[in-house]
């Protein structure tokens, strides 16, 4: 029998694919490049159940999360700097 | 020291990543069904003013963040990522679509709204990516008779209200020093704005946003400039390839390089 789900973890993983779902809308690939890759890196892992695992699965998507926002802010610094410094 | 009363205005123009199409009859841009949000300069202005309020760096503290902004009912939209972002209300003035105000109708709207609500910090944008006029800020100032620092790079506070504004200017940096109230436009090296994250938007649908329209600001959508003409820019020359050394130098004598 598998062990109880940790209903706090569980939680946890939701928020962060909301989230992440939630960024990809700006994705420069687009939303429907972004999707079904955002939900099989998460499918691969559902199998989980040690606790010290799922943790270290959720700190991997906070990683990403931190990443694409990084991505998003030098994208938009980058074309506007082009746009408006002469010697960009 | 006061405690700062931020007025941060913020305009909804078409996404810095779409490519602005001419419409037909060369009186403007496509604005129809193009992705919109923020302008890139105002979210540096609302991460600012979010900033002074969250690293504590005004010794009299932040009493009120107020977002504005005059333009469609979808200028709803950014107000509310505003607020996620972490400002405390908003305003919007209902402008019908198509209806764009010019700089100095906004400096006026802004003026009455600083005076209603005791503002006395206004961070702007320096300029909006769709008309790029860089002049709300400016004739702000001049019709509030505040000190202005333009295009900042950096804000410090200091004792008895004095605040420290570096700009960048060509060839260094520029340091100002002036009193509240102020008015500051932001440059594109101010800060790295947030990404409202979800939760945040959520929070942000319980923030107050107060509708208005132009009358209670005294003013009408009266037009001083005359677009005569929009038409895209000519398409780039594309470059040539030469075969080898001898190639190249007979192409550059050809264009007179050498």
């Amino acid at each position: 029998m598998p062990p109880p789900i940790n209903p706090d973890l569980r939680r946890q993983v939701i928020a962060i694919y909301k989230e992440l779902i939630h960024l990809g809308r700006d994705y420069p690939q687009g939303f429907d490049w972004f999707r079904p890759r955002l939900h099989a890196a998460f499918m691969a892992n559902a199998h989980l159940q040690d606790e010290e695992q799922i943790r270290k699965g959720i700190e991997r998507a906070e990683f990403v999360r931190k990443e694409i926002e990084a991505l998003y802010y030098l994208k938009r610094y980058r074309t506007l700097r082009k746009r408006y410094d002469a010697d960009a | 020291m006061s405690a700062l009363r931020i007025l941060v205005p913020i305009k909804r123009v078409i996404d810095y990543a779409v490519k602005p199409r001419v419409n037909k009859s060369q009186t403007g841009v496509e604005t129809a069904g193009v992705k919109h949000s923020m302008n890139p300069f105002d979210e540096l202005s609302v991460e600012e003013s979010v900033r002074i309020r969250e690293r504590k760096s005004a010794p009299g503290g932040v009493e009120d963040i107020c977002v504005i902004s005059a333009g469609p009912p979808k200028a709803q939209d950014i107000l509310r990522t505003a607020m996620a972002m972490g400002a405390d209300r908003a305003i919007h003035v209902d402008v019908k679509e198509g209806e764009d105000l010019e700089p100095l109708s906004v400096a006026k709207l802004l003026r009455t709204a600083a005076e209603q609500h005791k503002s006395n910090f206004i961070i702007l944008g320096k300029q909006s990516i769709d008309d790029d006029a860089n002049q709300t800020g400016q004739m702000l100032a001049g019709l509030l008779g505040w000190p202005q620092a333009t295009q900042a790079s950096k804000v410090e506070f200091g004792e008895g209200d004095a605040v420290t504004v570096t700009r960048e200017v060509d060839g260094g940096v520029e340091t100002l020093r002036a009193k509240l109230p102020l008015i500051i436009t932001t440059d594109l090296r101010l800060n790295e704005p947030r990404y409202a994250s979800l939760p945040n938007i959520m929070k942000a649908k319980k923030k107050p946003m107060e509708k208005k329209t132009l009358a209670d600001f005294g003013i009408t959508a009266e037009r001083r400039l005359k677009v005569l003409k929009v038409t895209e820019p000519p398409p780039r020359q594309g470059g040539g390839k030469v075969e080898d050394v001898d190639g190249l130098i007979s192409k550059l004598k050809e264009l007179g390089a050498i």
